[in-house]
């Protein structure tokens, strides 16, 4: 940094809002970054997991003797190595490692740590089970009669099932006396009352697929203990330091000796939001064979053991009146739990702000169960319910407004959400642009007349027919107040270079974060990007952040930033205001100097300032912390309450061309616009939402897990179509500015938004273009083809045996 | 447990000796052997292209190509590239366009955008978005990456779209 030339001026400059590049983009570019499949120990070993090869299934018998027995395999562990293991999860209702029963495709028998890959492999194949079948339940409905098999049966004596859990536990799981694994229930105003007012009520059902995250890089950790029993993971965790509790607790282990470093990670959207058996099994082989242990998956095992999200029959029943006020909503979703439980039982929480509170509802309930099956579990992927109870609720506003007579766009602006009011279910919206995404999305696309047109154009001849169709969203833009604390900790120190190193407890997946909190540091300091140095993948250093979920990082960790940026600066001042005798007030930072806040004049660079502190009589370095606690509430038992310190909005129009020939859709264009308080970083924040947007293409078109009796039929990039380059809509992408008070600089999160819509809409685009509402997801050629031609739909999403 | 053979080879410039197994891929060979990580694992199946690398020519997914089939040939991987100026200026357009999130599909995508463009002068958006079809992104939604490899084409006084 240039000492600061005499009476040279400096104007304010801002990062806000400009198109700052990834801090990490280079090293990523250029294949120099290390993910944790880059890592290597010395002395490390490879670990593999042995997966049932039933459905459901009570275990016999497990044989590792000649496993044991093969040269170069260091460790095999069962269940019955590992007596003190507990049970893991949302529920506490997943044993890692299985005992008596397995209960899905993905279940762990047992574990291997060798000296290659290969080796682990062939010992895996030297195992052997002995099973007895029992019945599969695939189907959730079926899982609710009475009579229907128990996954997780208590204990009766004989059968012995979860006898071998820790007794006296807290966290003990003794089984469920139904298939139930967890409920909600919500409601305001009082929806008979509601429906009585009603002229019009309309009633559908709705189901929603499987599909999954597939981020790029396959799961993986690196385990390791050293001398003294302290455990170092090197771990692909969004929640670093959650992650660290419950493993203790898991564990029965001191949380200060558990450390976590988070290497560069290949892709998170919420993957990576809870524990799973594959990292406390590493955990059990790096204990038995005293070395570290990597186990990465293989593409076939993330499809079959990682999360999904969640698949849902969601029945939806409300009324407007004639005049398009909206009446009442009632809801009952059916969620497929899968066999143990995950983030994904908790979506109804994101789901029910949907029904109640995208548009105002004077009188809503919902009800709802996530059962138990033999199918794959479900956990937290972008958006978190979001997009399933959307996909429902913005087809049904075009059904009302159809009913009604009324125009779509109208209607939805007349029950629009606006500033300053409180929701239904008690969230209490200070910034929103909800009505201004409307207006813009429709004035871009140019809406009314093209919807009009496509109608007046489905009778006319050729196969290909264009539709167009909206949908909205609210989304949790301020964190969301789900554990006892939503904040997160900064510790910032200037060097004697005036080189700032931002130590933040926010976790970096891809999104661009150690940028965009850089940015907030560097606006209050008034220094250059690249002053900054981000620390932020390390339990043992970082401060405190309860993870990177519900689109909070920008928010959270920008307020903690700024909170330990104006701290600093603070100090600066007071520091240069002695010197050049002066108010603070008359100075300001700018361009890496102390300047006059009048003239501008540079008076001394922040590099020599800081020198002049560290080597003085009584020497001070600049380093402040700031922890940042949002303004938010837990919601109450009735799940009422402002759980978020903002609100996302946004609308998004898309345009199809259907081809009634052979049931393609093709994804044209999507417009777009966002609520996003205040742009911080352009580039950062198109990326997320082109990013997103192309995921929700995916959800709508063409990804499809496909489970059979249990099995998944297509754990393959070959058969699990993801969206390829060529297949991208044109994007034109608004963003709303909405300034919200609370957030760093006036932004909002929006991570989990741009992929929420989509689906929706595709489906009020194909119903524009056709004529044919569709209700269940994905639309592939096939399920288009047949409802065009009012064919039934082919086999479920799920079949039952 | 494996066979092994000793091959020799070209590795972005640089005559190379490796004993590999007879059934070891490429990839694993770059990865495990020569310790060269940025050629990524995405899928093991040829259909991610996170693994892409350009041998006598060709862009190629290294993981369905056995190691034992890179006795004699030049293998191009991204840390070749990087070096280079094309790579240079297509890293900078990657930067620069916010073609990066996560980026563990990047390296793959700068190989495959070198050497299409290499192949491809004349590209246009539409041509560079069949050119990358092979590798998938899931972060960013393709647009920040097509942009990208289309500035570099056109700097280079290639085409562009019209």
């Amino acid at each position: 940094m240039k000492v600061a030339e005499k009476h040279r001026t400096i104007e304010r400059d801002t990062l806000i809002g400009k198109r700052i590049p990834k801090m990490d983009a280079p090293e990523k570019a250029t294949g120099k970054t290390r993910y944790v499949h880059d890592i290597s120990l010395t002395g490390q070993l490879h670990g593999k997991i042995l997966r049932s090869a039933r459905i459901h299934a009570r275990i016999l018998s497990i044989d590792t003797s000649a496993a044991k027995a093969l040269p170069g395999v260091h460790a095999v562990i069962t269940a019955f190595d590992v007596p003190d293991q507990r049970p893991i999860g949302v529920a506490k209702d997943h044993l890692p490692l299985k005992r008596d029963r397995v209960r899905s495709q993905r279940d762990e028998i047992a574990a291997v740590a060798a000296d290659s890959e290969e080796i682990a492999e062939a010992a895996l194949k030297l195992i052997r089970v002995e099973y007895e079948d029992l019945p599969v339940l695939t189907d959730p409905a079926e899982a609710l009669k009475d009579g229907a098999p128990l996954i997780h049966p208590e204990p009766h004596g004989a059968d012995g099932t979860h006898l071998h859990l820790k007794q006296g536990t807290s966290i003990a799981f003794t089984g469920k006396p139904d298939n139930i694994a967890m409920r909600f229930d919500y409601d305001h105003g009082d929806v008979a009352q509601g429906e009585a007012e009603s002229d019009v009520v309309v009633e559908n059902t709705f189901k929603l697929h499987y599909v999954t995250h597939c981020c790029m890089g396959v799961s993986g950790i690196i385990v390791e203990f050293d001398a003294s029993g302290n455990l170092l993971m090197y771990s692909n965790t969004q929640v670093p330091f959650l992650h660290k509790r419950e493993f203790a607790e898991y564990l029965d282990m001191d949380p200060a000796r558990i450390r976590i470093i988070q290497p560069p990670i290949g892709g998170g959207f919420g993957s990576k939001l809870d524990i799973y058996p594959f990292e406390v099994i590493c955990v059990f082989l790096a204990r038995a064979a005293k070395r570290p242990v990597k186990m990465v998956f293989s593409r076939e095992e993330e499809f079959l053991a990682s999360p999904t999200r969640q698949p849902v029959v969601l029945t939806l029943r409300s009324g407007c009146r004639k005049d398009g006020t909206l009446t009442f909503r009632q809801v009952y979703t059916l969620h497929d739990n899968g066999a143990y439980t995950s983030w994904g039982a908790t979506t109804p929480f994101v789901m029910m702000q949907t029904f109640s509170s995208l548009y105002r509802v004077p009188h809503c309930d919902y009800h709802t169960v996530a059962v138990y099956t033999n199918n794959p579990y479900a956990g937290s992927f972008r958006g978190y319910g979001n997009l399933q109870a959307t996909f429902a609720i913005e087809q049904h506003m075009d059904e009302l407004a159809e009913a009604i007579g009324m125009d779509p766009i109208e209607f939805r602006l007349k029950n629009a959400q606006g500033p300053g009011e409180t929701s239904g279910q008690g969230m209490l919206f200070k910034s929103c642009g909800f009505k201004e995404c409307i207006t813009t999305v429709v004035e871009r696309s140019d809406f009314a007349r093209k919807h009009r047109d496509n109608i007046a154009n489905r009778d006319k001849p050729g196969p290909v027919k264009r539709g167009i169709g909206i949908a909205s969203m609210l989304h949790v833009g301020g964190g969301a107040k789900i554990y006892p604390s939503d904040g997160c900790g900064t510790i910032l120190k200037l060097d004697d270079f005036a080189h700032v190193t931002l130590i933040t407890g926010a976790s970096e997946i891809g999104q661009g974060s150690e940028t965009v909190l850089s940015q907030l540091v560097c606006e209050e300091l008034g220094l250059p990007i690249s002053a900054v140095t981000v620390v932020n993948n390390d339990t043992d250093i970082t401060p405190w952040d309860v993870g990177v979920h519900a689109s909070r990082t920008t928010f959270i960790a920008g307020n903690s930033a700024i909170g330990a940026a104006k701290k600093a600066k603070a100090k600066i001042l007071a520091a240069a205001a002695k010197k050049f005798e002066c108010a603070e007030d008359e100075l300001e930072l700018r361009g890496g100097c102390i300047v006059r806040a009048d003239s501008g004049e540079a008076l001394t660079d922040l590099a020599r300032l800081m020198r002049s502190l560290h080597f003085s009589d009584k020497a001070e370095l600049v380093m402040t912390t700031h922890y940042y606690e949002p303004p938010s509430v837990h919601q109450d038992k009735g799940f009422k309450g402002d759980v978020s310190a903002a609100y996302a909005w946004a609308a998004q129009v898309v345009e199809v061309e259907v081809d009634t020939d052979t049931g393609i859709v093709k994804m044209t264009h999507v417009t777009g616009a966002h609520d996003v308080g205040r742009v911080l970083n352009r580039l950062g924040i198109e990326g997320q939402i082109e990013g997103g947007v192309v995921m929700g293409q995916g959800y709508a078109l063409t990804e499809n897990l496909l489970i059979e009796n249990g099995v998944m039929r297509n754990p393959n990039f070959r058969d699990y179509k993801l969206v390829t380059a060529p297949e991208i809509p044109e994007m034109d992408i608004s963003f709303i500015e909405s300034m919200d008070g609370e957030g760093p600089q006036g932004a909002k999160g929006v991570g989990e938004a741009p992929a929420i819509c989509i689906a929706a809409a595709t489906a009020n685009a194909i119903y524009n273009a056709t004529g044919v509402r569709i209700r269940e997801l994905p639309f592939t050629p096939e399920r288009v083809y047949r409802a065009l031609r009012g064919q039934s739909q082919p086999p479920q999403w799920t079949r039952s045996a | 447990m494996s066979l092994k053979n000793e091959i020799n080879f070209t590795l972005n410039g640089v005559r190379k000796h490796a004993t590999v197994g007879v059934d070891m891929s490429t990839l694993d060979m770059l990865r495990d052997v020569v310790g060269l990580t940025g050629t990524k694992y995405g899928c093991g199946e040829g259909e991610c292209g996170a693994c892409t690398v350009v041998v006598d020519g060709v862009s190629l997914n290294s993981c369905l190509m056995f190691a034992v089939d890179c006795d004699g040939r030049e293998v191009s991987t991204i840390e070749g590239l990087a070096d280079r100026p094309e790579g240079e200026r297509l890293r900078d357009a990657f930067v620069a366009h916010g073609a990066v999130q996560c980026g563990f599909c990047t390296p793959g995508m700068m190989v495959q955008a070198s050497h299409f463009l290499a192949t491809h002068p004349d590209a246009d958006a539409e041509a560079i978005k069949r050119g990358i079809e092979g590798n998938l992104c899931r972060c960013t939604g393709y647009k920040k990456i097509v942009d990208a490899i289309e500035s570099v084409g056109a700097a280079a006084g290639h085409g562009g779209t019209q």
